[in-house]
């Protein structure tokens, strides 16, 4: 075999792997009945979505009633746990289109599960404004631009709510197309080697006929670059409309220009951190520790000091504005923000999402996976955080102190959180025992280039 | 009749060896009916003479549609259907319709174009793919010879493509 081997590059598949053995080591795990602790594993997130379907049928028999909400925050956890989805899902995009854009060849080693995360996420996502608009069923078909004689008008396009229905719609499709597109050659490699026939049909089914011709091949190519170049300004977009949905108020504390950049690098910051979480768990578990090396998880965290930065920056950018711009409204937002009842929440997002993430500038901390998966779940939780403060702060202190309140969570919203964390651990867990997790065609355009050599 | 299909089947292991090998066999007047690799070989397009894929002319057309109907869409609802006073605004105002205009263009832009590369590959779940080699889509790249489309005969296009490097040859036969 003539191979070109660099000296300078670090090498991203180790472990001296043909091209066989690549097929080999990904498509095993499909192939094999599932392990001891993935079946625990599902049981357990089962268990979560089960408890999770009750609260929803609560909510959704009862009324949003059932949740902590009243008449002065009327949005609390639910658009929190809305824009904390969508964000996870940022990163799949960012990994597999941007990287994509500009070359960066260690991105073939994550794109499948991160895009897999996207989908998930964004599903997850999804569900809250659905639910929160009471009927779901009605819900879904105030939103479509559906002619009058239907009943309704037709919806407002001025509105940040409705261009959010579009983002997270065509956000939505372009992922799912872009990842089944990935899928389409790896599964032809699972029916080519299949021994059972259910498996061979199944797969057969999935693999839409793909064969590898070199005529498919090249359309398929540009297929990908230019959905990578339509992803790219998507993904984008798709949080700046998130961010509208609150810059474009007049509540203090939302209505502030610095928002869209500071949500789209949000976003991406506690996406690579669940990336980092589910793959830490995969790679372990799937034993892909020649695919997913730690110079990958080193590259990952880099990612998260700088958008972590950029966060911390915008925190602080944003509380000097508000001084700054001499309104009075604005700035007693931020000072309650950090000083009032709910500091201690303030203080959390602040230590986890600027503090933690710098620790990454050690590189023993930055190649170490126990302290990357603790700091990826502290990260997590921090951005959680962060949207709880910026949605709840802002609302519970209105204009009239008379109606100053505090939000208290229910049951109920503590179970329709759980409800989309079962299922996004439940699809994972599928998708990580039905589907390749690693793109083995893309793997093997660059084992020649850039593994390691004996 | 004869209805059966004849292929000679040359098995290359490396990519490098089957992108020198395709300019020999295409110059020695045999012609190639396709190339399958388990990846995407960079290059091999042009070594048998397929032209650069006009997806992005798809995808432009496509988009192009999305952001027309989009404008439309927005300008006949809100401005002319049943105009609505929104906030004392513009019935029809260019920047609120951005947002919605963007993404239509993106979502129709991208399914159009993946629509076309579908129909224009065949791909669909109940397809019947003609699978020459097993191992096309593991380690191996398979060239297929149409011997029907060639006129030399079956020895000597043999001889020629186990001259250029190819680690097995072999004859397949298809019932239509």
């Amino acid at each position: 075999m003539s191979v070109v081997v660099s000296s300078v590059r670090t090498p991203l598949i180790t472990g001296r792997k043909t091209m066989h053995d690549v097929s080999e080591d990904i498509c095993r795990y499909v192939e094999r009945p599932p392990s001891k602790s993935w079946m625990v594993a599902i049981t357990i997130s089962l268990l979560t979505l089960g408890f999770g379907v009750y609260c929803l049928y609560r909510t959704l028999w009862d009324g949003i009633g059932v949740w902590g909400l009243n008449k002065t925050v009327g949005w609390a956890w639910d658009i929190t746990n809305f824009v904390w989805w969508v964000g996870i899902g940022h990163a799949g995009t960012l990994i597999s289109a941007i990287l994509l854009l500009f070359r960066q060849k260690w991105r073939m080693s994550i794109n499948r599960a991160a895009e897999a995360m996207t989908i998930f996420a964004v599903i997850c996502a999804a569900t809250f404004p659905l639910i929160h608009m009471g009927r779901l069923w009605l819900g879904l078909y105030w939103v479509l631009p559906l002619p009058n004689t239907f009943g309704s008008l037709w919806v407002n396009f001025n509105s940040p709510l409705l261009w959010d229905v579009f983002a997270i719609t065509t956000y939505f499709t372009v992922s799912l197309v872009f990842w089944y597109l990935g899928l389409i050659p790896d599964f032809a490699t699972i029916r080519d080697r299949a021994t059972v026939k259910w498996r061979k049909t199944f797969y057969s089914a999935l693999s839409f006929g793909w064969t590898g011709k070199a005529r498919d091949w090249n359309h398929y190519e540009t297929v990908a670059l230019v959905l990578a170049g339509l992803a790219t300004p998507l993904v984008l977009s798709v949080h700046t409309i998130v961010s509208f949905d609150f810059a474009t108020s007049v509540i203090p504390g939302w209505h502030t220009t610095i928002f869209p950049p500071y949500f789209v690098a949000g976003a991406i910051f506690s996406g690579f951190a669940m990336v980092l979480t589910l793959l830490l768990i995969t790679r372990r578990v799937f034993h892909l520790e020649n695919y997913i090396t730690l110079y990958h998880i080193e590259l990952m965290n880099i990612i998260i000091i700088v958008t972590g930065s950029i966060v911390g920056i915008a925190y602080i950018t944003e509380l000097f504005m508000a001084w700054y711009s001499g309104v009075e409204a604005e700035w007693y937002a931020f000072r309650n923000r950090a000083l009032g009842p709910y500091w201690w929440a303030y203080f959390s997002m602040m230590t986890c999402n600027v503090v933690s993430p710098q620790l990454f500038w050690f590189k023993k901390i930055r190649r170490s996976i126990v302290s990357t998966f603790i700091l990826s779940i502290i990260v997590n939780i921090g951005m959680w955080f962060e949207r709880f403060v910026i949605i709840v702060t802002s609302l519970h202190r209105d204009y009239l102190p008379s109606s100053w309140a505090m939000f208290t969570p229910t049951l109920y919203d503590v179970g329709d959180f759980l409800l989309t964390m079962g299922f996004f651990f439940t699809a994972f867990l599928l998708f990580a025992k039905f589907f390749p997790v690693i793109n083995i065609a893309e793997i093997k355009t660059i084992l020649k280039s850039d593994s390691e050599k004996s | 009749m004869d209805l059966k299909k004849h292929y000679l089947v040359g098995v290359f292991d490396d990519d490098d060896v089957l992108l020198k090998a395709i300019p020999k066999v295409r110059e020695s007047g045999i012609k190639i009916e396709d190339v399958y690799t388990p990846f995407p070989v960079h290059g091999i397009e042009e070594k048998l003479g397929y032209k650069r894929s006009k997806m992005s002319v798809a995808a432009f057309v496509f988009g192009l549609c999305g952001t027309s109907f989009a404008i439309w869409m927005q300008t006949w609802m809100l401005g002319f259907d049943w105009p609505m006073i929104i906030g004392g605004k513009n019935f029809i105002s260019a920047p609120p319709f951005v947002p919605v205009t963007f993404e239509l263009t993106v979502l129709i832009g991208s399914l159009g174009m993946v629509g076309t590369f579908m129909v224009i590959a065949g791909l669909k779940p109940w397809a019947k793919p003609r699978i020459f080699d097993l191992r096309s889509t593991d380690d191996k790249h398979v060239m297929a010879i149409d011997l029907g489309a060639n006129k030399s005969d079956e020895g000597e296009i043999k001889r020629i493509i186990e001259s250029t490097g190819a680690s097995e040859i072999y004859r397949k036969d298809f019932e239509d």
